[in-house]
C-alpha cells in the first residue's frame, strides 16, 4: 500500500503529482483528476471516473418505457428536462406517436427555460472558479425565478419529470404565461449586468483569452459537442441539423465562435442565453390550444429493433439508444452523454497551462459529473 | 476638550511619579501588551463582521442575522467554536514549525501596530524610522506563511506558500516605492512628522498626480501583500482548496484568519496615515471657519474613518474582481507597477526639490 501511494505521488521523472478531487471545490462534484505538475505548469491531467456511477443504463433495463425516462433526470441534473425529452423522443420515434402541437410548444418552452437556467448556473460557477464570488449569487437570483416557474408547472424544481411519451404529463398552469413574461422582462435587465460584472472585466478576459485552446479538428476527433464544439467552429446544433418538435418554425441562430479558447466558449454560452430568450419570446404568445398529450396505451411496447434519437441539451449532443426485443422493458439502453466526450478533451487543452487555467478550462467545459459517470 | 493624548500623558506621568523608572517602563509594557492583544481580537471580530455584511449586501443577501442583535455576535460565536475545536497536527508535519507558524504571522501583525498613530498623541512608539520599521517588519510575515506551507507536508500548502512568497516579495517593492514618495515629500521617516506635514492638506491632494498614482499603486500592492482577492493566490480556494493553511484547524487556523484581517487594518492605517493625513482633520487652505469646525471632530474618529474607508475599498475589490493567474500577477508587478512606481518616484523627487507641491 505504502509503495502504491508513493508510486502515485511521484512519477519516474520526479514530477509532483497532485490529486484534485474527488472532493475539491472546483471539480463541481466527485471528479478525480490526477495532475502531473512541473512547478505551476501542468504536464498531464488524468481524469479518474466512477465515483458516482449508479449504473443508470442497467437500471433502465428493468423499468418500463414510461418509467425509465425519469431516471435520466438524475444524470445531467441541470438539464434534466431536456434529458427526459430526449428519451421521450426516442420512444415516440419507435412507436410512431404523433405529439400534439400544444405539447410540442410546451416542451420547447420548457427546454429553453431549462437551458437558460443551466447556463445561468454555469455562468455563476465559472465566475466562482476564477475567483469572483459575487456573480454566483446574482446568477442564482435569476435562476430562482425559473425554478419557481418549474415548480408551479411541473411540481418540482430540479428533477421536473414532466415529459411522458406522447406529450407532457399535465397541462400548463394558468399563471405560466404571466410568470414567464415577468421573468423575461426581469432577466433582460439583468443580462446586461452580467456583461458589466464579468464579461468586460479585464482580469476575467485575461484569464479566459488564449487559454485552453481546442482546434476544430481536435474538437471533432474528441467528439465534443454543444457549446464546447461550437466555440471551436464546429456546427453541431442538433436543433438545426436534426430538428425536432417546433424548432424548424422558430427563428434562432446557431451561435458559433472560431477562437476555440475559454473566452470563445464563454461567449457562445452567453449568446445562447440570448437566443433561448428570443425563442421563449417567440413562442410564449403562440401556445396553440388543444391536447397536451397524445392518446397512448397504458402499457407501451416498442417494436423489435434498435432506435436512436438525439437532442441538444445545455451541454451538447445527448443521444438515447434503445434496443428492444418487443417487450415492455428495453433490452439494452445506452446514453451518449455530452459531458463525457467533452471531458476527454481536458488533457489536450490543459497541457502546458497553469493550475489556475485548469480550473478555468473545467469551468468552461461545464461538467456535470453525474452526467459523465451515469 | 478631552482627547486621548491627555489620558496617555496622565497615565505616563502617574506611573513615573509613583514607581521607579524600571518598574514604570515595565508597567507601560504590560498595559500596551494588553491593549494590543485586545485591539487584535476586537479588530478581528469587527472586521470579519464587516466583511460578512459588506459581501452580503454586494451579493443580494442579508448576511448573518441570528446571533445577537442583527447578527452582531456571530463572529464571537464563531470564534468560540474555533477555540473549542481540536487543533489537529498532521502525522507527516514538522510539528515544531507547524505550530510555530501561526504565531509568527500573528506576532508580526501585532508588532507593526507599534508606530501607528491612532489619534493625536496616541501612539505606542514614535520611532524616528517609523515607515522603514513598518516595511521591514511586514516582510517577515512571509516567513510565517512559508513555514506553514512547508511544515504542513501537503502539496496544496506548499504550492500556496510558494505563490505567497513570490507574491509578497515582489509586491513589497512597489509598496515600498510608493511609501518612499511620501517620505521624499516629507523629508522624514517618522510617522508624527509625516502627519504634521499634512496639516494644511493631505498629501493625496497636495502632491499632484504623481502622489495619486503612488496611492493607487500602494492600494494594489498592499492588497497583494495581504493576500486578499483579486490577489489571493496563496489560498485560491478553487485551485488549492485553502492554500498554505489547508492543514490548520481550530484556533491555529483562526490565528491565520485574524492575522489576515489585522494586516488589512494595518496596511489601510498606513495608507490613511501617509496619503490621507492620519488623524489630521480635513483642512482646506485658508478657510479658517471650515478648518475650525473640522477640528471639533475627534482625531481618533478621523483616523478610524479614513482607515475603514480604505478597508471598505479593499473589501469591495475582493467581492467584485476575479482572481489573477500567478504569471499574470508577477507580470503586473515586474512589467507595469515597478517601472511606473520608479518613474513616479523620480517625478515626486523633482516636485519635492522644486517645491511645486502645495
Amino acid at each position: 500500500m505504502q509503495q502504491m501511494i508513493e508510486e502515485l505521488a511521484t512519477t519516474a521523472q520526479g514530477d509532483m503529482v497532485i490529486n484534485v478531487g474527488p472532493q475539491h471545490p472546483s471539480t463541481h462534484g466527485v471528479l478525480h483528476l490526477l495532475i502531473t505538475l512541473n512547478g505551476e505548469t501542468i504536464k498531464n491531467v488524468e481524469p479518474h471516473l466512477g465515483y458516482i456511477h449508479r449504473s443508470i443504463e442497467k437500471m433502465c433495463e428493468s423499468l418500463s418505457y414510461r418509467q425509465f425516462i425519469y431516471v435520466t433526470s438524475r444524470m445531467d441534473y441541470l438539464s434534466s428536462h431536456i434529458n427526459n425529452h430526449g428519451c421521450a423522443l426516442c420512444v415516440e420515434k419507435a412507436m410512431q406517436i404523433e405529439v400534439p402541437a400544444r405539447a410540442q410548444v410546451i416542451r420547447v418552452l420548457m427546454d429553453e427555460l431549462t437551458r437558460l437556467a443551466s447556463h445561468q448556473l454555469w455562468w455563476g460557477a465559472l465566475a466562482m472558479d476564477v475567483g469572483a464570488l459575487t456573480p454566483f449569487f446574482h446568477a442564482f437570483r435569476e435562476r430562482e425565478m425559473i425554478n419557481d416557474i418549474m415548480e408551479e408547472t411541473c411540481g418540482a424544481r430540479l428533477t421536473m419529470n414532466y415529459m411522458v411519451p406522447g406529450g407532457v404529463m399535465f397541462d400548463l398552469h394558468p399563471n405560466f404565461q404571466k410568470q414567464v413574461k415577468a421573468f423575461i422582462t426581469h432577466f433582460k435587465g439583468r443580462f446586461a449586468e452580467y456583461d458589466e460584472l464579468v464579461t468586460g472585466n479585464i482580469i476575467f478576459q485575461n484569464r479566459m483569452k488564449g487559454v485552453g485552446y481546442l482546434s476544430k479538428e481536435d474538437a471533432l476527433s474528441y467528439g465534443c459537442s454543444g457549446p464546447v464544439a461550437r466555440a471551436s467552429g464546429v456546427s453541431c446544433d442538433i436543433r438545426k441539423w436534426y430538428p425536432y418538435e417546433v424548432y424548424p418554425q422558430v427563428q434562432f441562430t446557431e451561435v458559433m465562435e472560431t477562437e476555440g479558447d475559454c473566452f470563445a466558449r464563454y461567449m457562445v454560452r452567453m449568446k445562447e442565453m440570448a437566443q433561448s430568450l428570443s425563442i421563449i419570446e417567440q413562442l410564449i404568445d403562440h401556445i396553440p390550444e388543444g391536447e397536451f398529450q397524445a392518446k397512448t396505451k397504458a402499457v407501451l411496447k416498442l417494436p423489435k429493433g434498435e432506435f436512436y434519437s438525439r437532442i441538444e441539451t445545455a451541454r451538447g449532443d445527448f443521444g438515447v439508444y434503445i434496443v428492444s426485443e418487443g417487450g415492455t422493458t428495453p433490452y439494452r439502453i445506452k446514453f451518449r452523454s455530452p459531458g463525457f466526450s467533452n471531458l476527454s478533451a481536458l488533457n489536450h487543452m490543459a497541457k502546458g497551462q497553469k493550475i489556475g487555467d485548469l480550473v478555468a478550462i473545467m469551468g468552461t467545459l461545464d461538467l456535470v459529473i453525474p452526467d459523465i459517470d451515469r | 476638550m478631552l482627547s486621548l493624548e491627555h489620558i496617555t500623558n496622565a497615565v505616563h506621568q502617574w506611573l513615573y511619579g509613583n514607581l521607579s523608572e524600571g518598574w514604570a517602563l515595565f508597567a507601560e509594557f504590560v498595559i500596551i501588551g494588553v491593549l494590543a492583544i485586545s485591539l487584535f481580537s476586537i479588530l478581528g471580530l469587527v472586521l470579519i463582521m464587516m466583511e460578512r455584511k459588506v459581501s452580503a449586501y454586494m451579493q443580494v443577501r442579508i448576511g448573518p442575522n441570528r446571533v445577537g442583535k442583527k447578527g452582531m455576535l456571530q463572529t464571537v460565536a464563531d470564534t468560540l467554536k474555533l477555540i473549542v475545536k481540536e487543533g489537529l497536527t498532521p502525522d507527516g508535519a514538522d510539528k515544531f514549525l507547524f505550530n510555530l507558524a501561526p504565531f509568527v504571522v500573528m506576532v508580526v501583525a501585532m508588532v507593526i501596530l507599534a508606530p501607528i498613530a491612532f489619534a493625536k498623541g496616541f501612539q505606542i512608539w514614535d520611532v524616528n524610522i517609523g515607515v522603514l520599521f513598518v516595511t521591514a517588519v511586514s516582510s517577515v510575515s512571509v516567513i510565517g506563511i512559508l513555514m506553514a506551507g512547508w511544515a504542513s507536508n501537503n502539496k496544496y500548502s506548499l504550492l500556496g506558500a510558494m505563490r505567497s512568497g513570490a507574491q509578497i516579495v515582489s509586491y513589497e517593492l512597489s509598496a515600498g516605492l510608493s511609501i518612499l514618495c511620501i517620505v521624499v515629500l516629507t523629508g522624514s521617516l517618522r510617522i508624527t512628522d509625516i502627519i504634521a506635514a499634512q496639516e494644511n492638506g493631505w498629501w493625496l491632494f497636495k502632491g499632484h498626480i504623481p502622489v495619486i498614482i503612488a496611492f493607487v499603486i500602494f492600494l494594489i500592492a498592499v492588497t497583494a501583500e495581504t493576500n486578499r482577492a483579486p490577489f489571493d493566490l496563496a489560498e485560491a480556494e478553487s485551485e488549492l482548496t485553502a492554500g498554505f493553511h489547508t492543514e490548520y484547524s481550530g484556533m491555529k487556523f483562526a490565528l491565520f484568519f485574524l492575522a489576515e484581517y489585522v494586516n488589512v487594518f494595518i496596511v489601510c492605517a498606513i495608507g490613511a496615515t501617509l496619503f490621507l493625513g492620519g488623524w489630521m482633520p480635513l483642512h482646506i487652505g485658508h478657510w479658517q471657519g471650515f478648518n475650525h469646525v473640522m477640528d471639533y471632530i475627534p482625531s481618533s474618529v478621523w483616523f478610524l474613518g479614513k482607515t475603514f474607508f480604505l478597508i471598505f475599498v479593499i473589501m469591495w475589490f475582493r467581492w467584485t474582481f476575479p482572481r489573477l493567474r500567478i504569471d499574470q500577477l508577477l507580470n503586473l508587478e515586474w512589467k507595469y507597477l515597478l517601472p511606473i512606481s520608479m518613474i513616479n518616484l523620480l517625478l515626486v523627487t523633482v516636485i519635492a526639490i522644486a517645491g511645486w507641491h502645495f
